[in-house]
């Protein structure tokens, strides 16, 4: 559906976006993940139509962006970061305006402007100015401003940036339930946002694609090796010696003191070693006090992709 | 386009500005039109010329926020997304400043009408001058459009406006002055020569076509300045 080519955009001397290239297939979920200035933004503006790029293409449903826009922009609805509301107008009055400018025949506009406000929330609020509007509900007003017209598509820049903790919730929902039939491309550096909600993610830093994959396979990745917190009681030297003795060991970091000669332990294998370690340290005489694997969330993906760019750098 | 004009004339309208600029150029009129009224002169061709200048004043703060606005709200990203092309949306806004400037023509005609009712005659030449009138308010406004593209500073585009129509006002009177290839360029940019000779009371065809190319001319540059900016700067 949505299909990015070698895309490059420079501001003068400065590349924000560098050749960054994939494609969302209809119907899909993607989350676009990075750290602030990564160029998400950029990206969505460029997919939008907002700003062209310097080089690449950006193809939807077939669609040159550049060549023939009107057909990309009548498919997409666009949330960006700081939603494009009147001000002056009210909830109904701004719907209505968006629908005559993305061109929604007369007849269905009422009818389609009473779905979405329902959709998102904001049927109690339809008469007040949009000034007056809490922050949470005017990110409600952008959203149904990009859902106006049924768009296939839906770019949304930090959709829940701003929100309080209930909106959060909300505003996820109202995506999650929008998902079914639509392609959607969301943009965070909240990650549990994308987490909870994407299917796939692309992970964006310092304008090129750091990784790529589905949310589930990316922690695969990650986890193959073993993380192991525990807490065992004994001579500090004694226990990281023990352990490193084992098969499948790779790491061991003695951590904070926890209680009266009790350490606190981060081990890292390439296998299950949980039997070994509980075997040898019984042997030498070091009970473990507590014991807890520790999987790797997209957090640690993320930063652990983010800094690895870096460090390559 | 009908669209954008609409959102444009209910927001003029919401805010004071509308409701300013009436009063300021009811005001300004009033006070040239006064002596002339005491003195029993039904000459209200002469005052067309004055209210000319007076929008000098009144434009710039007519468009300044005109483009300028959805720049800094971020509402320009709404509007370049939408289906709808570059021309429409500057033709749009530039309709929506045009009538309220209509409006605001509309209850200038108060004024002849004093003049009828006192027994005067609302003469050939006054309503030539009224056509050169919106047509001058056309060029005007396209200009002041043109100076709300190019910043999103609303004062700064005000400034901007005011000066470019300043220029224009001086530049007949400049050019014989100055002379040379700037006295040429300086009189080909003169709306206000052109203007003149309607409110002489002559509806010159060749000052039509002159007002009417300058305002499309301008409001094309004003897309091309939109979509070069788009590219240059991002």
């Amino acid at each position: 559906m949505i299909e990015i080519i070698n895309l490059t955009k420079k501001y003068g001397q400065i590349v924000a976006v560098n050749n960054i290239s994939f494609t969302v297939k209809k119907g899909e979920i993607v989350g676009f993940l990075g750290p602030n200035g990564a160029g998400k933004s950029t990206t969505m503006n460029i997919i939008t139509g907002y700003l062209p790029s310097t080089a690449g293409t950006v193809k939807v449903d077939g669609y040159d962006i550049l060549t023939q826009p009107k057909e990309v922009k009548k498919r997409i609805g666009y949330l960006p970061e700081a939603p494009p509301l009147y001000r002056d107008m009210t909830v109904t009055e701004y719907l209505r305006f968006v629908s005559s400018l993305k061109g929604v025949a007369r007849g269905k506009q009422q009818g389609q402007m009473a779905d979405i406000m329902e959709l998102v929330g904001l049927t109690d609020h339809r008469k007040r100015l949009i000034d007056n509007l809490s922050k949470g509900y005017r990110q409600r007003v952008g959203l149904a401003q990009a859902l106006v017209g049924n768009p296939e598509v839906l770019i949304l820049d930090e959709p829940t940036v701003g929100l309080d903790p209930k909106q959060i919730i909300e505003i996820r929902r109202v995506i999650k339930a929008l998902a079914e039939e639509r392609t959607i491309i969301l943009s965070s550096h909240i990650l549990p946002e994308v987490s909870a909600i994407c299917e796939r993610v692309v992970i964006i830093n310092n304008g090129v694609i750091a990784a790529e994959d589905t949310t589930s396979r990316l922690s695969d990745d990650i986890n193959q090796f073993l993380k192991l917190t525990m807490i065992i009681m004994g001579n500090q030297e004694k226990i990281v010696k023990t352990i490193k003795t084992i098969d499948g060991v790779k790491y061991i970091e003695a951590a904070a003191k926890t209680e009266d000669n009790a350490y606190k332990y981060i081990i890292e294998s390439d296998k299950d070693v949980r039997e070994q370690v509980f075997y040898k340290l019984a042997k030498a005489g070091c009970p473990i006090l507590e014991s807890k694997p520790s999987t790797m969330t997209l957090e640690d993906i993320f930063i652990n992709v983010v800094t690895q760019g870096t460090e390559d750098k | 386009m009908w669209t954008i004009a609409k959102r444009e004339i209910g927001s003029y309208f919401k805010s004071p500005i509308a409701y300013v600029l009436i009063g300021l150029f009811i005001l300004l009129i009033s006070i040239f039109f006064w002596p002339r009224l005491q003195a029993s002169r039904g000459d209200f061709i002469t005052i067309l010329g004055d209210m000319g200048f007076f929008l000098i004043f009144i434009v710039p703060i007519l468009t300044m926020r005109a483009l300028a606005e959805d720049r800094k709200n971020g509402t320009e990203v709404l509007l370049m997304t939408s289906p709808t092309s570059l021309y429409k949306i500057v033709v749009g806004k530039f309709i929506g400043a045009y009538t309220v400037f209509l409006v605001i023509t509309g209850i200038s005609f108060i004024y002849p009408l004093i003049i009828v009712i006192m027994g005067g005659v609302f003469t050939i030449q006054l309503t030539g001058g009224y056509i050169g009138f919106l047509l001058l308010g056309a060029a005007f406004i396209a200009i002041g459009i043109l100076a709300s593209a190019v910043t999103e500073n609303q004062i700064i585009s005000a400034i901007i406006s005011f000066v470019a129509l300043l220029v224009m006002w001086v530049a007949d009177t400049l050019a014989t002055t100055v002379g040379g290839i700037v006295g040429v360029i300086l009189e080909w940019i003169s709306l206000i020569s052109r203007y003149q000779v309607f409110t002489k009371g002559i509806l010159g065809l060749a000052e039509v076509v002159y007002l009417l190319s300058f305002t499309i001319v301008i409001l094309f540059l004003t897309v091309r300045i939109i979509e070069r900016r788009r590219w240059v700067q991002g």
